[in-house]
């Protein structure tokens, strides 16, 4: 009896593993070959504006669509990325009690849960209120609000994470809590560079918060304060055009979307490696 | 060299409150000798070994009272800086523990803290500590590489430059055999024994043979309390205490 509870366990096991990652495998290809074929064809859509009708299945391109991202993207992964190294190390217990960091720890994690449209309808009101038009600032800002929460957490477990004896030794050799922490953040560098890049892959792929805070400028971006528009933003109107090409420029978004993910990855996995160098191994 | 004056520290926690470790301990640790604190596991002689670097202040709920005196100044008066407390006062823990840096890199740190030296001089003191701890030979042609990559018997002898090359007066040492293989124990040892003359060693262990080879002086500790502290051949010779000659025997512990 107890083995047939084995079996059929594992039985389920397996199954819900093929059936996800099949689904997510068949999710890439149609991707890949819809959009990847496009790419192919046509790669200066990738850097051309989109032209007066380019909707309507008029010439043109999503580069202003990549640009705006990017511009938005990764202001904001470095601005909350500095903002929750800062917020993080306060949460350790050397810096404050343990009744105020968790509820600081439960308050972000709500932060984290929250759909990022709150965040676009809130910055929205404030644009409204100053009587400002959206813009690239805007959008950072939302996108700020959106990563914040994901990339603290993130470098607070880990530097909870961290062995209790480093922090001891450290300690004992006359540190400072910074220097301390310095250290620390040292030794759990693989977690804050998952974290950051974790955060910057939430942002470029964000519709909801840059719609409000943005808009869906069809010209490339010129400043800051200028309006832009986002790729997964430009997919979602690609997507409801009437013209199959106009469509297929959707998947080719995507398949840029899934290539820019996939090079953040594999550039994180190189970076952990590098720094886990410094890491006593488990066994010794 | 280290005076210890009705130390007290009691552990508060949540639900329990005020657990006493440490009973009222009134002690002189010579100076420039090895003193092994002895005892079986959980009588609190790490406890002791932390309150002489004030290691209990990273941790809430540890009340000391009492007085620590090292050389004539108090430890625990508020006035004590505690960098500089601990620079003077080192510790090696049980496990060796490398920071994240190179095997240079964890020599040179404290240096660079609290020693404010030129890069010549720095490079110089690291060589230094490195062949006390009979480590420069093993290292010298790998020195940036990280320090994780030694071996634990090495790693130790790298905590130990570590904690030298910044000119300490107290060394502190948490078991710091009991990670690592006989060879690389020995080594150790040995290690201790030839520096010896130039630091107060304060050596915790449980383990008696150890205590024989090692101690000049012997400090016996049972459930938070010392029993009894005194020179080595007379504490193994002829021990005052009832408790102390069953423990010497093999009869508990």
């Amino acid at each position: 009896m107890k083995y047939l509870e084995e079996k059929v366990m594992q039985f389920l096991m397996i199954g819900s593993t093929l059936v996800i990652v099949g689904s997510l495998f068949f999710i890439f290809i149609v991707t890949l070959y819809r959009g990847g074929g496009t790419i192919i064809r046509q790669p200066g859509i990738i850097l051309a504006a989109p032209g007066p009708r380019y909707l309507l299945g008029g010439g043109g391109g999503f580069g202003h669509a990549i640009l705006g991202s990017l511009a938005m993207a990764i202001p904001a992964t470095l601005l909350s990325s500095l903002l929750a190294i800062l917020i993080a190390v306060y949460l350790q217990p050397d810096y404050s009690p343990p009744r105020v960091s968790g509820m600081i720890r439960s308050f972000l994690d709500i932060l984290w849960g929250t759909p990022s449209i709150v965040y676009g309808i809130f910055v929205l009101t404030v644009l409204v209120f100053f009587h400002q038009r959206g813009s690239v600032m805007a959008g950072i800002i939302a996108l700020t609000f959106l990563e914040l929460p994901i990339i603290t957490r993130y470098i607070d477990e880990s530097l909870t994470a961290a062995p209790r004896d480093l922090k001891e030794i450290a300690y004992s050799m006359g540190l400072t809590r910074l220097e301390v922490f310095r250290i620390l953040l040292k030794y759990s560098a693989s977690g804050l560079v998952a974290g950051i890049l974790i955060g910057l892959g939430r942002a470029l792929g964000d519709a909801a918060s840059v719609i409000f805070t943005t808009g869906t400028a069809s010209t490339i971006p010129k400043g800051l304060f200028s309006s832009a528009t986002a790729l997964p933003v430009i997919i979602f109107q690609q997507a409801n055009s009437f013209y199959p090409s106009v469509r297929d420029h959707a998947y080719a978004a995507g398949v840029f979307l899934i290539t820019l993910i996939l090079a953040l990855n594999l550039f994180s996995r190189f970076l952990q490696q590098k720094i886990s160098r410094y890491r006593i191994q488990e066994s010794k | 060299m280290i005076k210890t004056r009705n130390l007290n520290i009691e552990y508060h926690s949540r639900s329990k409150n005020g657990v006493l470790a440490l009973k009222n301990i009134s002690l002189d640790i010579p100076k420039n000798k090895i003193t092994v604190i002895m005892g079986p596991s959980g009588c609190g002689k790490t406890t002791f070994l932390k309150s002489l670097n004030r290691l209990h202040s990273i941790n809430n709920g540890v009340k000391v009272t009492g007085r620590v005196l090292i050389g004539d100044e108090d430890i625990y008066h508020p006035r004590h800086l505690l960098p500089e407390l601990r620079r003077k006062v080192g510790l090696i823990s049980q496990k060796p523990v490398p920071l994240p840096a190179s095997i240079f890199e964890n020599v040179a740190y404290g240096l660079r803290i609290h020693n404010h030296i030129s890069r010549k001089e720095i490079q110089k003191t690291v060589q230094e500590s490195l062949q006390r701890t009979h480590l420069w030979e093993e290292v010298k042609s790998r020195l940036d590489e990280p320090a994780a990559d030694l071996s634990l018997g090495q790693l130790q002898r790298l905590s130990i430059a570590r904690a030298i090359a910044v000119n300490p007066r107290v060394l502190l040492c948490d078991e710091i055999t009991s990670a690592l293989d006989p060879i690389s124990s020995e080594k150790v040892e040995h290690l201790l024994l030839s520096i010896k003359e130039d630091y107060t060693i304060v050596l915790v262990s449980h383990i008696l043979r150890q205590v024989k080879r090692l101690a000049d002086y012997v400090i016996f500790m049972f459930f938070g309390e010392v029993v009894e502290h005194g020179e080595a051949r007379q504490m193994f010779d002829s021990p005052q205490n009832q408790v102390t000659r069953e423990y010497i025997k093999g009869a508990i512990g």
